[in-house]
């Protein structure tokens, strides 16, 4: 953790949401204990699935809703009562854009520069996103990567020292991905505090230096991405996931001994994983020998952020 | 560390924004020049006001622009501002410095700024037609004009708010038909159904084309026509502020 303050803390975040009328018009706690921190010159992720409450907690962090409990300091301010002051020094990119329809790119820009006191030069936005090729086209009929790198622009151009991409690589293709992750890393790198969500691990993988991840509406889990993937127990060493092709319905029984969770994920398919030891692997390949099987492939790998994931919320994230 | 532009800078230029955006858009500028302009050659030439007034244009103006707060506030603001809830542009720009309550005053210079245009546009055209406003009586109706816009404005940012802007797209044209065509604003609705009439009396609509017909045929303040209005107005906008969603 670095030594500087955080720029976004969010401590027993509480939100409830409604009335809904499928449920007699009662109100729904989306958010029941979001915990997060971000720091300047990182990028804070916040990684779940669709409904976990990723969006809600961005809603709640940009000022744009009340909470119904617990803090939110945003470069130390409430920013549900900041005003103006606050707004200036934080950039937000929405999950659909948010921006209006009818007109062209640029003029947009100029618009939202003419907010700030020292914005950002929209040229030098322009040329760095792309948008050049695509100025003359209102927004209605741009590509949605073209959309996403124009409301990064808008997001970017009062010059913020915070930060918040909902969905950053929503809808961007290849082109514009490495563009737009480029930007990213750039302007972590010159201090910038960043907190985006994802439900994409790769996207978490690449480019947080710290992951909190959010499950029904809790932080169920954080910490750097090595942090998250190594194995609870030090001494156990990294854990591994082994995966192996061979015909279907082999007996585990004797593999179950191995202090490793062995599984037939799918018929064909089987999956190790554990702190994997050189042993252990002396031990599969005489399971195999006995049974008379030659894998037809073998891959093992680190614990990903995926693999965690999966173990903490039991769900699948897309 | 950055800092906001001065407040009415990003107010104006949030209000000339919303005023270009209004005056580019093809069917915004149907609804509110071209219609009212048709209201008004139609009835100057054409016997329909004949049973109210021996003079059909100084009847027929004051309606007509009462008819534009109506394009302009309702149907426009509605429509625009339902559309831009749909896409988020709301909430983009309230965490902008603008935020929501300059977003707001955006539009209300947006709404006076096309008001402004209409008034200039359909006074000229109706002057040429040889109006006669009664000269006491124009300074009461600009201002009842205005308070009729606010009106609008407030009913038209309730509708935006809460429902989808197809919904709004749909309501608040058919409002404007129904409105000028049975709302008092063209035609006084003294020669309404006895059961249509004293409930008319209450629609903002009637309120605002009797107040202005009153300013500007016999230069008399209707008292009874702006306390509608205001109240009209107080209550829209309380209804806006409780139950407008930005997303």
């Amino acid at each position: 953790m670095p030594h500087s303050d955080p720029c976004l803390d969010i401590q027993g975040l509480v939100k409830d949401l409604g009335p809904v009328a499928a449920l007699d018009g009662k109100m729904v706690r989306v958010i029941d204990g979001v915990h997060l921190r971000a720091f300047p010159g990182q990028v804070t992720a916040l990684l779940g699935a669709n409904g976990a409450g990723k969006t809600t907690t961005l809603e709640c962090a940009q000022g744009l809703t009340r909470p119904n409990g617990g803090s939110v300091r945003l470069l130390g301010k409430d920013p549900f009562e900041a005003g103006a002051g606050l707004r200036s020094r934080v950039g937000v990119m929405l999950q659909e854009g948010g921006l209006p329809q009818a007109i062209r790119p640029v003029p947009l820009l100029r618009h939202v520069a003419g907010m700030y006191s020292r914005p950002r030069s929209v040229d030098d936005l322009v040329e760095r996103l792309g948008i050049h090729h695509f100025s003359n086209t209102p927004i209605r009929r741009l590509s949605g990567g073209q959309k996403q790198r124009v409301a990064l622009a808008a997001a970017l151009v009062g010059d913020p020292e915070v930060l918040f991409l909902d969905e950053p690589s929503a809808g961007l293709d290849p082109q514009s991905r490495a563009v737009v992750f480029d930007l990213i890393q750039e302007l972590r790198a010159e201090g910038l505090g960043i907190i985006l969500t994802t439900h994409l691990m790769d996207d978490a993988q690449r480019l947080a230096d710290y992951v909190f991840i959010i499950d029904a509406g809790k932080t169920v889990a954080h910490g750097t991405v090595a942090e998250l993937t190594k194995a609870t127990d030090e001494s156990a060493g990294v854990e591994r996931l082994l995966t192996f092709d061979a015909r279907p319905g082999l007996d585990l029984a004797e593999l179950r001994a191995l202090p490793l969770e062995v599984h037939e994920a799918v018929p064909g398919r089987y999956t190790v994983t554990g702190a994997l030891a050189p042993e252990h692997l002396v031990r599969l390949a005489q399971f195999w020998a006995a049974h008379g099987v030659m894998p037809a492939a073998i891959h093992m790998a680190p614990r990903s952020l995926e693999d965690v994931f999966l173990d903490i919320s039991g769900k699948e994230l897309r | 560390m950055n800092a906001p532009a001065p407040l009415l800078r990003r107010v104006l230029l949030q209000g000339r924004y919303e005023t270009v955006a209004m005056l580019r858009n093809g069917e915004q500028l149907l609804i509110a020049v071209i219609l009212p302009l048709m209201a008004l050659v139609g009835l100057s030439i054409t016997p329909l006001l004949d049973e109210f007034t021996d003079s059909r244009i100084d009847m027929a103006a004051p309606g007509v622009l009462a008819l534009c707060a109506v394009s302009t506030g309702l149907t426009g603001q509605g429509i625009a501002t339902g559309f831009d809830r749909r896409y988020g542009v709301l909430r983009f720009l309230s965490t902008t410095p603008l935020g929501q309550s300059g977003l707001i005053l955006g539009k209300v210079i947006a709404v006076l700024t096309v008001l402004a245009i209409q008034t200039v546009v359909i006074s000229t055209v109706a002057l040429l037609l040889g109006w006669h406003p009664a000269p006491a009586g124009i300074a009461p109706a600009l201002v009842q004009l205005v308070l009729g816009a606010g009106a609008f404005t407030s009913l038209g940012l309730l509708i935006a708010g809460t429902v989808r802007p197809e919904a709004t797209l749909a309501i608040t044209n058919l409002l404007w038909v129904l409105l000028a065509a049975a709302g008092g604003i063209l035609f006084p609705i003294a020669s309404w159904p006895d059961v249509y009439e004293p409930a008319a009396h209450l629609l903002p609509s009637t309120a605002l084309g009797d107040a202005l017909r009153s300013a500007l045929m016999q230069a008399e303040f209707n008292l009874t026509a702006s306390i509608v209005l205001l109240v009209w107005t107080v209550v829209a906008s309380l209804a806006a502020i409780r139950w407008f969603k930005w997303s």
